[in-house]
């Protein structure tokens, strides 16, 4: 029996012939189940895509009808904090351009146990943000006489971070090279090294540090703690997922960006379409359409195809068509046809689009077949 | 390129959207390539320094076997020969 679903498991996926092989009723001989495991492999290879099916036009009208239905709006993120996201037909286009800058980047950030059962995530969640002085301190007083700047810090803030304000000195030493910094109980001075400098610097001085950045991951500008099942987990306006990788709390096994351009330079090819096809879907889902994951799957492959993410669009993968005039009848036709014609460009006519140009069968569906025969003579 | 994996403590291979990769050996290349008669060049490509592959220390022309999960067939296999970046 064992030999038969060996021999079997190479025909079709393996999960089937599991499902087979849970399956089967208490009794059945070997012949039987070698009946079942035939009748299975028909209907798998009758389910499979024909040779020459145009899958890439299946899947194009599959994602660009439901497309016409989708909102071109972004919406509010429900939530205490006000989070917008790209939804909808904009941030389909934006995916499948690659583009490089995304209008929402966004993480889901992931918690080791005991976080992630809630412990201490509002601190956590703060200490994500990238924090800049004028959100900790409320007050920032000019001394004209003295020509210094005395900083108020807000202690609560202070302390939902975990920082002292001897922290907070040393970062803004370390920024504000031309003044010197102390600490006054509580509060900080920042002072002009060279004296007799007029208002103009030090108002200046107080607007360098006023958005010097003091703690946090840069780039993740807002911080939203979900629960999602059992579980808390941390999603962020703004992206970097190198440095969230690396702090110790979170698990950065799950942990995810919807950048795909930031994914693949940071997980590679293989990452970068996972998301693709999962940020597609989401989209698509949100809407409550309904699309196969076949068909983002294909797009997701040809825009992974070459190694890195690349756009469908005239730079991305449309740039890499090995036809002078597929390439033409895509975007900038002019331009291409000169090129071409520059450089001497041979166009064989292999695929779809230049053969309906030149009025002749496509190699598709039925117009793949040729007819090859020996001749005697 | 030592460096770069150096600043990133976090293995790469254990996140959860990042597939089993395999370097395949030089004959199970050979069978692979015989079976489908093509060429390493047609196949699917990977980056020489994509993070998921780096620790292979791949070389130009290797085939690196693909263990995914697949939405429709539950696991499914794919090849990606190795270009230079």
């Amino acid at each position: 029996m064992e030999e038969l679903f060996k021999e079997f498991a190479s025909k079709f996926p393996a999960y089937l012939v599991e499902e087979v092989k849970e399956n089967l009723p208490p009794k059945v001989t070997k012949a039987q189940v070698k009946k079942i495991l035939e009748t299975v492999e028909e209907n798998y290879i009758y389910a499979k895509v024909d040779a020459g099916e145009s899958v890439g036009l299946v899947a194009a009208e599959s994602i660009g009808e439901p497309g016409t239905q989708m909102t071109l709006n972004t919406f509010h993120f429900a939530g205490v904090a006000e989070m917008n996201v790209t939804v909808g037909l904009p941030r389909i286009i934006e995916i499948l351009d690659a583009r490089l800058t995304i209008k929402t980047p966004m993480m889901e950030v992931y918690l080791v146990p005991p976080y992630n059962k809630g412990k201490d995530i509002r601190s956590i969640a703060m200490k994500i943000k990238e924090t800049k002085l004028f959100e900790l301190a409320s007050e920032f007083q000019i001394d004209i006489v003295e020509s210094q700047i005395r900083v108020v810090l807000n202690m609560k803030k202070l302390e939902e971070i975990g920082l002292t304000s001897k922290d907070v000195s040393k970062v803004i030493a370390k920024g504000a090279k031309t003044s010197s910094v102390k600490n006054d109980g509580d509060d900080i001075i920042v002072k002009l090294n060279s004296k007799d400098e007029g208002l103009n610097e030090v108002y200046k001085l107080k607007e360098k540090i006023r958005v010097m950045y003091i703690s946090g991951v840069k780039g993740v500008s807002q911080v939203l703690p979900v629960k999602r099942g059992e579980e808390f987990l941390i999603v962020t306006a703004g992206t970097n997922l190198k440095e969230m990788l690396n702090l110790d709390y979170v698990d950065p096994t799950r942990t995810t960006s919807n950048d795909i351009r930031e994914m693949g330079k940071l997980l590679g090819v293989e990452a970068a379409r996972s998301t693709v096809i999962n940020e597609v879907f989401k989209v698509i889902e949100n809407q409550g359409l309904n699309v196969d994951v076949r068909h983002i799957m294909l797009v997701a492959d040809t825009m992974c195809n070459g190694g890195s993410v690349k756009g469908i669009t005239r730079y991305g993968i449309v740039s890499e068509k090995s036809s002078v005039l597929a390439r033409a009848s895509f975007e900038t036709p002019i331009k291409h046809i000169i090129n071409a014609a520059v450089i001497g460009e041979e166009d064989l006519l292999n695929s779809v689009v230049e053969n309906v140009m030149i009025n002749q069968p496509v190699p598709t569906g039925t117009g793949l077949a040729k007819l090859k025969t020996k001749v005697i003579d | 390129m030592a460096k770069e994996a150096k600043l990133s403590k976090f293995d790469v291979s254990k996140h959860t959207l990042v597939p089993k990769h395999t370097k395949l050996s030089e004959s199970e290349k050979k069978t692979l390539l015989k079976k489908y008669n093509i060429t390493v060049k047609e196949l699917p490509k990977i980056l020489i320094n994509d993070p998921a592959i780096i620790r292979f220390d791949p070389k130009v022309n290797d085939v690196i076997k693909i263990e995914r999960g697949s939405h429709t067939a539950r696991s499914s296999v794919f090849y990606r020969g190795v270009v230079n970046a």
